[in-house]
């Protein structure tokens, strides 16, 4: 049979979409347009672009990635329906049975914590086992800690108003926050090249870093009662928080699951799990998309971050320990895009680099704000 | 590149050092960390300016050379690729490709040719056709050819981001410097006595300086600090300050800064009021003000001094104001008192396991007291009362060097939560003259049935002794009476009995000093005990209190001052270019992925050669060429 070249035509993206992919923006744009015009004056003209280009940004996310559209859906629903049983009021959270024990934003943090342990544990049974059931399990948890982690962040934004509508801020404030966002930024993009490259073997190494943070939360909520919503400083009241702070852990996020790749990729290479990983060019191919999109990230919220500063601090760059490491965790990872790119270099050195560049960045994230003073110390532990 | 790449890791370094290394602190406090020697090399190494370094901007400098060194080499190789088709390929040379695959043609060439190129179209490729000597054709295409451009634009990027930021750095000063044209100043002297040389035009281009203005004041100059000395930055107009607000959340954190400036300016009609705050500065001719910081503009102050040593209960009124001084006492005893800082809201936590919520305590005062030889003591005190552990307390904190921590005097309040109940005690309990009474009213009650004269005379007297060994020191001062007269091994039981004949003498002489200002006498129980102990270790710290005098704020005017950021950076914009062309180029660099593809028609063969490059070498292209393969094989099939 002779085909016609024309077969071969690739689809733009809008002829792609069906009708449930319209349906999905409609609700998003529908969601968007009715939170304008219920909270317009309470909102500066950034913070309605910042709105309306969510709502875009999530529809077209949600076309590319399917799952991701079904997240978006289920995290709406069950944080409106958690955020109804509140009837207004802070104290309710303890008081009524679903809020208590499921969906009120500490009770949904706990359930995150808790399945991404589970999911870590069972990715690795998967993984000994070479278990392909398991190891669709160990998604599906994956999938519903990302799930509880969000409602958490939602049903707290909300709570935070309860508390006084002057309190009320995007839970992106403190290290508590952001630790929950790390969770599940760095879980979201591993189930994104998951179900792309079909790396179920990788989740347990993945989830390894997800679960170091987890004991960060745990320790950070029991030992210092961090959960406790507190009011923002003069300086972080600003609407450019909204996008640097996200931008800066999608970056830390991809940079963990490079590192995690390349312990994997390390281990494959000298012989230890080889035959269960994915093959090394797999995950040679991995872990340079997540640096690159970790990169293009980190870029865009640095170059943020310096716009916040010309605003905040009275210069765009002031040389703060924070910038200054940021600037170094930059330099690090555009020296090793650099040598694959132009250099053409891989493997083994590679992978130790983006191992090393973990250390780098988690200084950058953490121990700047443990072990350095400067302007950027609103974490601190 | 190589030469760049080693820049940049230099860089990297030099900026570690900055981070690790706190960077433009008093220089004083660098001694003290360092010694002379060291500290002498380091500020020779400029490492406490790390980013300001005359070797820091000359790296930056090469940095901007050497990138555009390499844009001039390889700028234009990358213009080429990005237009050409590369349509000189041999057959030769696609032969030679690692992906390439051979179709035997069943239909005729031109029909192939024509379902080729619809192919490519299909694909996203722009193509070009080439007749080859031998009578084949070439299609030469190209797709994501704009890659190339990310390089150009990542490039010239860092060079703009460079420039911006050297625009806005300090090298005019540096080079003024140098030249001697210009000095830092480093005298703590008043502004309009800086010299000409240590002071910046108006005509400056770029500077980041800084200004405080006291609530009702104006200034037309902004200080820029540089390394343990200023520069004088002329204004080309004068900000005023109206008025400086500190709004608060219900919990006591600070909610907002806000300070009310005015612009005077002889080229506007009239000022111009705005109000500006953190995160919304004022940019008035370029020059943009910001809300930095506050302190103290002078509020005045208003005490009740008490001598903590005289057996009465005279209070002097004592006024002042922050940033000025005052003497207390007289003669070579006299004390100057230097009142450095008010704050009137102190956010504290003072839960035991630090695990409660912070609150405000009130205002408190910090001043020093200097006697004629210059040694100054440091103290804190704090208006209000505090609670701790469930009762209220006077705090005040005195220490000797600013490294010390402060050491509390905590006075319990009376009945009516003021000082005057423990200084009323504290009176009678200096006053010898009081001391027989209340001896006589303990053996009244303790002695009570043994009426032997001799007897009550003798407890009598150890009574009156006891309390002027205490009214001496303390219970230092009777430890030290019990070590020199006492056997060791009877030291402890003297101990106890002299604290509890003490508990009951303090019983005694709060009870009189409140008779004697007609107040109801101390009931019995646990909160009155608690009082006693209270009032008697606290007049027992009073003698390391290191100074006679209680000052005791009874009222103030308060005055604020605003801390603001003046700013000129004409390079602003340049590194906000830069930003966007560097985003540009780094997706465009790993987002667009360049392709070739040729096909060679061989009619003579009835073949097509079909070759894939891409300048990148991943995944993708192996999952594309091998789609394009399989595509082209049904396709030609």
């Amino acid at each position: 049979m002779n085909s016609h070249s024309l077969d071969f035509q690739q689809k733009t993206l809008l002829q792609r979409l069906n009708w449930q992919d319209w349906l999905y923006a409609l609700i998003i744009v529908a969601g968007s347009v009715f939170a304008y015009i219920q909270y317009a004056q309470y909102m500066d003209i950034y913070e309605v672009g910042f709105l309306f280009g969510a709502a875009a940004l999530f529809s077209y996310l949600g076309w590319q990635w399917k799952r991701l559209a079904k997240l978006v859906l289920i995290v709406g629903v069950v944080s409106l329906f958690s955020i109804s049983l509140y009837h207004g009021e802070q104290a309710r959270a303890t008081q009524v049975f679903l809020l208590k024990y499921l969906i009120s934003s500490q009770s949904a943090v706990m359930w995150m914590n808790v399945l991404f342990v589970l999911a870590m544990a069972t990715y690795w049974f998967a993984l000994f086992k070479r278990s392909v059931f398991a190891g669709k399990v160990a998604t599906t948890l994956t999938w519903s800690a990302v799930l509880f982690g969000f409602v958490g962040l939602m049903v707290r934004w909300y709570e935070s108003y309860l508390i006084a509508p002057d309190v009320g801020h995007i839970p992106v404030s403190n290290l508590y926050e952001v630790f929950i966002l790390f969770c599940l930024i760095t879980a979201l993009l591993y189930l994104h090249y998951e179900q792309k490259l079909n790396t179920k073997q990788l989740g347990g190494f993945v989830l390894l870093v997800i679960n170091a943070a987890v004991g960060f939360i745990l320790w950070y909520t029991f030992d210092r009662q961090a959960h406790n919503i507190q009011p923002l400083v003069p300086a972080l009241q600003s609407y450019w928080m909204k996008i640097h702070v996200p931008a800066n852990f999608v970056g830390y996020g991809a940079f963990s699951l490079a590192a995690m790749v390349a312990s994997a990729y390390l281990l494959a290479s000298k012989g230890f799990l080889a035959s269960r990983l994915p093959s090394l060019e797999v995950m040679d191919d991995l872990m340079y998309k997540s640096i690159a999109v970790g990169f293009a990230f980190f870029t865009i919220a640095t170059i943020l971050g310096a716009m916040w500063a010309a605003e905040a601090w009275g210069g765009y760059w002031s040389w703060d320990p924070k910038e200054t490491w940021a600037l170094i965790v930059w330099l690090n990872y555009a020296a090793w895009l650099h040598l694959r790119m132009v250099k053409g270099l891989r493997g083994a050195v590679l992978a130790w680099w983006a191992l090393v560049g973990l250390i780098v960045t988690t200084f950058a994230f953490l121990g700047v704000n443990m072990f350095l003073s400067g302007l950027h110390s609103y974490g601190t532990l | 590149m190589r030469f760049a790449v080693s820049l940049l890791s230099v860089l990297g370094v030099a900026s570690i050092i900055g981070t690790v290394l706190k960077q433009n602190e008093p220089y004083e406090n660098y001694i003290i960390k360092f010694g002379q020697f060291w500290f002498g090399l380091f500020e020779h190494l400029g490492l406490y300016d790390v980013y300001h370094s005359g070797w820091f901007l000359v790296i930056l400098l090469f940095l901007v050379v050497s990138t555009s060194f390499c844009i001039y080499r390889n700028g234009p190789h990358m213009v080429k690729e990005w237009r050409t088709f590369k349509e000189h390929a041999t057959e030769k040379s696609l032969n030679a490709f690692g992906h390439q695959a051979t179709y035997q043609l069943n239909s005729g060439a031109e029909n192939a040719k024509r379902q080729l190129i619809q192919f490519l179209q299909a694909k996203g490729f722009k193509y070009k056709l080439k007749q080859q000597a031998d009578g084949s054709e070439l299609i030469a295409a190209k797709a994501g050819t704009h890659q190339r451009w990310g390089y150009i634009f990542t490039h010239v990027a860092m060079v703009i981001i460079l420039l911006g930021g050297l625009l806005d750095g300090n090298l005019p000063f540096k080079i003024q410097e140098i030249l001697g044209h210009k000095r830092i100043e480093t005298l703590d002297i008043p502004e309009s006595k800086v010299p000409e040389i240590s002071r910046l035009g108006t005509n400056n281009p770029s500077f980041r300086g800084n200004m405080t203005l006291p609530e009702g004041s104006s200034g037309n100059v902004a200080f820029v600090r540089v390394r343990d000395g200023y520069l004088v930055q002329e204004l080309p107009f004068r900000v005023a300050l109206k008025d400086f607000r500190i709004e608060h959340y219900a919990t006591g954190q600070p909610k907002s800064f806000e300070s009310d400036l005015v612009i005077i300016d002889p080229d506007l009609k009239q000022p111009v009021t705005k109000t500006i705050s953190v995160n919304h500065p004022w940019t008035y001719k370029g020059i943009a003000i910001y809300q930095s910081d506050f302190q103290d503009g002078g509020t005045k102050l208003d005490f009740k001094v008490w001598d903590l040593f005289a057996p009465n209960t005279q209070t002097q009124p004592l006024a002042g104001a922050i940033f000025q001084t005052g003497i207390l006492g007289n003669g070579d005893d006299a004390l100057k008192v230097e009142y450095n800082d008010f704050r009137k809201f102190n956010i504290i936590n003072m839960s035991q396991d630090g695990k409660g919520k912070p609150h405000n305590v009130g205002p408190n005062i910090t001043y020093k007291l200097r006697d004629n030889k210059g040694q100054a003591i440091e103290y804190v005190t704090y208006m209000q009362p505090m609670q701790i552990d469930g009762r209220h307390y006077f705090i005040s904190g005195m220490r000797e060097t600013v490294s010390e921590d402060f050491r509390y005097l905590r006075i319990p309040v009376d009945g009516d939560f003021g000082v005057d109940g423990f200084m009323n005690f504290r009176a009678v309990m200096l006053d010898a003259s009081k001391y027989p009474e209340i001896a006589r009213r303990i053996a009244a009650i303790s002695l009570e049935g043994k009426k032997e004269p001799a007897l009550k005379k003798q407890f009598e007297t150890s009574v009156v002794q006891l309390l002027t060994v205490f009214a001496q020191g303390g219970y230092n001062q009777i430890a030290q009476v019990i070590e020199k007269s006492v056997p060791e091994k009877e030291r402890e039981g003297a101990a106890g009995t002299y604290i509890k004949m003490l508990r009951v003498a303090a019983y005694e002489a709060y009870n009189m000093s409140l008779a004697a200002s007609n107040k109801p006498l101390l009931p019995s129980g646990g909160d009155s005990e608690a009082l006693l102990r209270d009032s008697l270790n606290s007049f027992s710290d009073m003698f390391f209190y290191g100074s006679p005098y209680f000052l005791q704020l009874e009222q103030f005017e308060h005055k604020e001052a605003s801390g603001l950021q003046l700013t000129k950076s004409p390079g602003q914009k340049w590194v906000y270019l830069g930003s966007v062309l560097l985003v540009l180029g780094i997706f465009s660099m790993m987002y667009i992925r360049e392709r070739r593809i040729w096909l060679l028609l061989k009619p003579a063969s009835n073949q097509v050669l079909f070759a894939m490059a891409s300048n990148r070498k991943n995944l993708d292209f192996e999952q594309e060429f091998n789609l394009y393969r399989e595509q082209l094989k049904s396709l030609l099939a």
